[in-house]
């Protein structure tokens, strides 16, 4: 494999920021025709590595080649018309525009200086026919569901420029049947002869579609290898520089059934949001919400939470009857709820650490009466070092942090209340591995010390080795109520959740 | 609402704002025909153009700067430094009217040109810029004069009386003309240039439009530019109409070619709305002017008080819609 | 966390001091303060006390840009404040009464106090974008004023409401005494209370703190109601001064120009951070530079040529992109390579 010419090089790459060493000495190269998958936890480098390969940054030391030619980009636009283009996690288009004008502005046929939208409209339509995809390119994109606007921005960047394509995080919001079909684009891709240089935290995705990975560690290169010849354990083990028994089971758990009923929902249900649904959690009691995004996981979360409103049903804690018009109703009731969307809808980015911590610990007391500071400093120096929240300075503004890191930051938000049932829609999502083991390790404990959990994730084995309970979603209805024994296994899941049936 | 429901199968969503704009106008038209004698007349409707012209040349110009998103609180400064400018060139200089108002668009542009520079370079917000740039402006008029400066000038009182006959015996003002003319050019350039795509992108979402490459810098610099270069030319139809220079005419113009486009369906957060949709919010603005002249007996207050529910009343529609469409 | 403060405040801090001792060099007894029948005289008591109706709606306005708002309609709702008191007490058969004038007052704040409800309600309850919202009454509310006088100016004869705006109390200005007092509320509401932290937050995102339990949408009504009874005090004061009411020129572009102390205070105004000191040092500078016009014998017309001046200076000197950038040129010859000049032109 070592034959072909690398299409791009990378070569002692370092960058500072304010107070970080981002990257140093960095090595890349990426092969024509090939997946490479970037890997490193959250704070490893790879953003910044992305960045400053299509001159969002500018770079230090060292020198970046392009077909063998040494290149400096000034910006995104640069790399582009260079033959570099990048699609990132969240998807940076203007859902304002018609797809068609997503996929060719800038470069839209003209005549005259005048922009003939026949034209647009038929090449905009070739080039997606080009990734096996059929949709009215007229209509607005915000028309279409996050993984078709993925795609667009995708056929955007395909035809920009055919030479590199920098895929940061696509599948983070996509369900299983979409992640095949930008598999299926990629391959086809691949197949033309284009680079493609892929981050994802999924390892099993990783696996399926890579050749060659590139792993980095706290700004600095570990390793490439051929995707075939290196373990999953020994990538961890990479990843994250110390040999890994986290992610091992963790120990098995007597279920907690003969403990209290604490919260009973019954027939509870939100038009347009989740069917009516029955289910109850006991104290103590890890229960797993599994099913496809969009399932209407994160709409049993809001309801129980008082986010939203029931349209339907009724809600029982403790045996009587409540309603939760407000979070802060239901906070009352001593219900924590830790969104799945950290950017939207948890970190006030603008605060520091400790303000961020105590929040909701505040907003419950009110106004009138604030925390005395030596309060908040003891609270938040013991979570700081309960949970390992690095770097551990409570005046550090949030927004510094690494995902993971604020993300252990919303949970302490949440744990300073002591709720009785907390709430985890997806909390180790796009956070590296090392954080994932900790935070499940957490829920683990927390459970036994009696308190219950909601947890919500899309990585089955996630949910089958925390939960006691495991409910199964599908098309916005619950379907199934499975307890965890030793028959449950992932495949079942799998299937319930494909079938729909089996209650 | 059965409007609105009934519209929303037939055109698409995307209209419905400058739909309902355009039956309020045609509702408001009709009442006042009920209402008053001599009123349902086109000549009516063109005495709103004539009177309205500068201000429609300026609302173009702030839609442009809204439709990215931002917001420009310099033009009214601007028209009024326009027409002291030309006044007191023309009058009391002496200048001839061919070399004077090209001077003044020139000076409105790079005065539009120099506040997008520092809005988009050193990342100051627009609301601040334009209005440092609305101080800079007025405090430019009163150093030329703090009185009215007549203008007599040959040209420009020829281009202030002349009529452009209509059939039917009506007429309008070479002053609506060149509105109309800006309008269009206006329109052409938002929907068949890149430039015009380009703005609408950067109002969708400006850090989208900077990754996808688009020249975000030359947009949101050239719609400041456009707009400066509106007020110039707003300022010049309004020294026609006035025949005269003064540092506190437009006063609070700016907050009338904001309501204009707000009626007109433009979202102030940028991405949506159509330059249509501002003519027919100037149009609302001066009908209800012209009513409230019609009905003789209601104070000049009234207008205010008016503008503002109409206001209420389209955002709150505005808001209607588009929570249904979230729904 | 004070070393941030400090530099925030730093470059304001700077130019008043700056414009402070450039009258100093005109007017060589400018710091002299003395006291004459009990009172204290002097330019820079007058400063605050011409200037105390701006810090007082740019304390409001803090608060309320603090939550990502803006609240354009102060203006009016200090001629409308105005005008009703003034209403009001020219219908009194004696207009000296104490329990009249502040019977008068009170209305003017209870209307204030309902406009501000309004604005908050349209904001929060109806989720209308704060600088539309508050155009509304920006629009509407001078009309209103003019209505309430019937587009004359009320004048009025009153001791005690003299006091409020013109008047001396413990050898200060009230005026003086008001914003004070406003101004250690304010400070003790959000400072040493918790109020601060939840308006940052809800500035900061508004969702998350609604989801962390915060009731934003009673925060943020709350901000506006505070902006507006600081407006409708404001109103009072400047009414009371002139012991006149003008529908249409009271408090004209005050709304601008209290942005633009809190914008030169160090506030962003997209939300969050906000700093109270920043605000009233913003105010001052504003209320310093008319000062300063006057007394170097610059023609007045001008005032508003300086005014852009100092905000574009002030500005330029707190946007981080200037910064880096002049710094960045001076450094440029010796480090950075030739891409970052680029950078700042190039998205072509």
């Amino acid at each position: 494999m070592t034959a072909p010419v690398p299409i791009l090089r990378m070569r002692g790459i370092s960058k500072e920021f304010p107070g970080v060493k981002a990257l140093s000495g960095v090595d890349f190269r990426l092969l024509p025709g090939e997946v490479h998958a970037l890997m490193g936890e959250n704070g490893a480098g790879k953003s910044t590595l992305i960045k400053v390969l299509t001159g969002v940054h500018d770079i230090d030391a060292g020198e970046i080649e392009l077909g063998g030619r040494k290149v400096v980009f000034a910006g995104p636009s640069a790399a582009q018309q260079a033959g570099i283009s990048t699609v990132y996690q969240e998807v940076n288009l203007c859902t304002n525009l018609s797809v068609a004008e997503n996929i060719l502005i800038g470069r839209e046929p003209r005549r005259l200086g005048r922009i003939q939208w026949g034209r647009t409209r038929r090449r905009a339509a070739e080039l997606l026919a080009r990734l096996e995809l059929d949709i009215d390119v007229s209509a607005p994109l915000s028309a279409y569901s996050p993984a078709m606007q993925q795609m667009v921005a995708i056929a955007r960047a395909v035809d920009v420029s055919a030479r590199v394509l920098i895929l940061d995080e696509p599948t983070s919001s996509l369900d299983t049947g979409e992640v095949a079909q930008l598999f299926r684009v990629m391959r086809k891709l691949k197949e033309e002869g284009i680079a493609i240089l892929f981050v994802s935290h999924f390892l099993d995705q990783v696996y399926e579609i890579s050749d060659r990975m590139t792993i980095l560690r706290n700004g600095r290169l570990v390793s490439e290898h051929l995707t075939g010849e290196l373990g999953q354990v020994e990538l961890v083990g990479k990843m994250i520089g110390r040999e890994l028994a986290d992610l091992e089971k963790l120990e098995g758990k007597p279920l907690a059934r003969e403990t209290e009923a604490l919260v009973e929902a019954e027939d509870l249900g939100r038009a347009g949001a989740v069917e009516p649904f029955t289910l109850t959690i006991h104290e103590g009691e890890v229960v797993g919400l599994a099913g496809l995004l969009g399932s209407g996981r994160t709409e049993i979360a809001r309801l129980l939470f008082g986010a939203d409103h029931a349209g339907t049903g009724s809600l029982k804690i403790d045996g009587r009857p409540v309603s939760l018009r407000t979070p802060r109703a239901a906070m009352n009731h001593r219900i924590a709820f830790c969104s799945e969307n950290r950017r939207a809808e948890g970190l006030i980015p603008d605060l520091t650490v400790r303000e961020n911590l105590i929040l909701a610990l505040q907003a419950a007391r009110g106004w009138s009466r604030p925390i005395p500071r030596r309060k908040q400093d003891e609270l938040v120096d013991k979570y700081i070092s309960a949970l390992k929240i690095n770097p551990a300075d409570p005046e550090q503004l949030i927004r510094n942090l690494s995902g993971g890191n604020q993300q252990k930051v919303m949970l302490a938000r949440w744990l300073i209340l002591e709720p009785r049932l907390l709430i985890l829609d997806e909390p180790t999502r796009g956070i590296d591995v090392g954080a994932k083991a900790e935070i499940q390790r957490l829920v683990a404990s927390l459970s036994d010390g009696g308190m219950a959990v909601l947890f919500i994730s899309a990585e089955l084995e996630e949910v089958l080795r925390l939960s006691h309970k495991i409910g199964v979603l599908r098309d916005r209805r619950l379907v199934a109520e499975l307890d965890n024994d030793d028959d449950l296994t992932t495949d079942v899941l799998m299937e319930t959740i494909a079938s729909g049936a089996r209650a | 609402m059965s409007v609105l429901v009934a519209g929303r199968r037939a055109v698409p969503r995307k209209y419905v704002p400058v739909l309902v704009t355009a039956c309020l106008f045609a509702a408001m038209f009709a009442a006042g025909g009920l209402r008053y004698d001599s009123f349902a007349t086109g000549q009516v409707v063109l005495n709103v153009f004539i009177d309205n012209a500068f201000l429609l040349v300026v609302a173009v110009g702030m839609t442009f700067v809204i439709l990215t998103g931002g917001i420009d609180l310099s033009v009214g400064a601007v028209v009024a430094l326009s027409t002291m400018i030309s006044a007191s060139l023309v009058t009391d200089q002496g200048w001839p009217s061919p070399a004077v108002i090209p001077l003044v668009l020139a000076i409105g542009a790079a005065l539009g040109w120099a506040m997008g520079c520092i809005i988009h370079y050193f990342e100051i917000q627009p609301f601040i810029v334009t209005l440092a740039g609305m101080f800079l402006a007025r405090g430019l008029c009163y150093t030329i004069g703090t009185d009215s400066i007549s203008i007599t000038d040959e040209t420009y009182t020829a281009l202030a009386q002349a009529r452009v006959d209509l059939p039917g015996g009506m007429s309008v003002s070479p002053s609506v003309v060149i509105a109309l003319v800006v309008v269009l050019v206006a329109a052409y350039v938002l929907h068949y240039t890149r430039l015009g795509r380009n703005v609408y992108a950067t109002g969708g979402s400006e850090q989208s439009a900077l990754l996808m490459g688009l020249p975000v810098a030359r947009t949101k610099i050239a719609v400041y530019t456009i707009s400066g270069f509106c007020s110039a030319l707003g300022g010049v139809l309004l020294s026609l109409y006035m025949l005269s220079g003064y540092g506190l005419h437009a006063v609070g113009m700016e907050l009338d070619a904001i309501a204009a486009v707000v009626i007109g369906g433009t979202l102030l957060t940028g991405g949506s709305g159509y330059l249509l949709g501002t003519v027919l919010g100037v149009l609302v603005l001066g009908l209800i002017q012209t009513i409230i002249s019609f009905e003789g007996t209601l104070s000049s207050w009234w207008t205010k008080i008016f503008i503002g529910l109409l206001l209420l009343v389209f955002i709150l529609l505005q808001r209607l819609i588009s929570v249904r469409r979230r729904t | 966390m004070n070393a941030v403060l400090r530099h925030r405040l730093l470059w304001p801090a700077v130019v008043l001091a700056a414009l402070l001792l450039t009258n100093l060099l005109f007017t060589g007894t400018f710091f002299a303060v003395q006291m004459r029948d009990g009172h204290l005289y002097g330019s820079l008591i007058d400063i605050v006390r011409f200037g105390a109706p701006l810090i007082l709606v740019a304390l409001g306005m803090t608060l309320v840009i603090a939550t990502g708002g803006i609240d354009l309609s102060v203006g009016s709702v200090v001629s409308i404040s105005g005008a009703l008191a003034c209403l009001r007490i020219s219908g009194m058969d004696d207009q000296n009464t104490v329990s009249g004038v502040v019977a008068a007052a009170g209305l003017g704040l209870v209307l204030s106090l309902a406009l501000g409800v309004w604005n908050g309600l349209l904001v929060a309850g109806v989720g209308i974008q704060p600088i539309i919202a508050t155009l509304i009454l920006m629009v509407a509310g001078r009309g209103l004023a003019q209505l309430i006088t019937d587009g004359q100016i009320i004048t009025v004869n009153s001791g005690p409401y003299k006091l409020i705006g013109g008047g001396y109390w413990l050898t200060l200005p009230f005026g003086i005494i008001i914003v004070l007092a406003v101004l250690a509320l304010t400070a003790v509401l959000t400072r040493r209370l918790a109020l601060g932290l939840l308006i940052e937050s809800v500035g900061g995102n508004a969702e998350a703190s609604r989801l962390a339990g915060i009731r934003s949408r009673g925060v943020i009504i709350a901000v506006y109601t505070f902006a507006a009874l600081c407006a409708g005090v404001a109103g009072l004061m400047i009414s009371s001064n002139v012991s006149s009411a003008d529908g249409n020129n009271a408090g004209l572009w005050i709304e601008l120009d209290a942005i633009l102390a809190v914008v030169i205070g160090g506030t962003s105004l997209a939300g969050g951070r906000f700093s109270l000191g920043g605000t009233v040092l913003g105010a001052l500078i504003i209320q310093t530079l008319t000062t300063t016009i006057y007394s170097i014998g610059v023609p007045p017309e001008t005032t508003l040529l300086f005014k852009a001046l100092v905000v574009t200076v002030v500005c330029l000197l707190q946007s981080p992109a200037f910064r880096e950038k002049a710094f960045h040129r001076r450094r440029r010859p010796v480090t950075a390579p030739p891409a970052a000049e680029e950078k700042v032109r190039v998205p072509a």
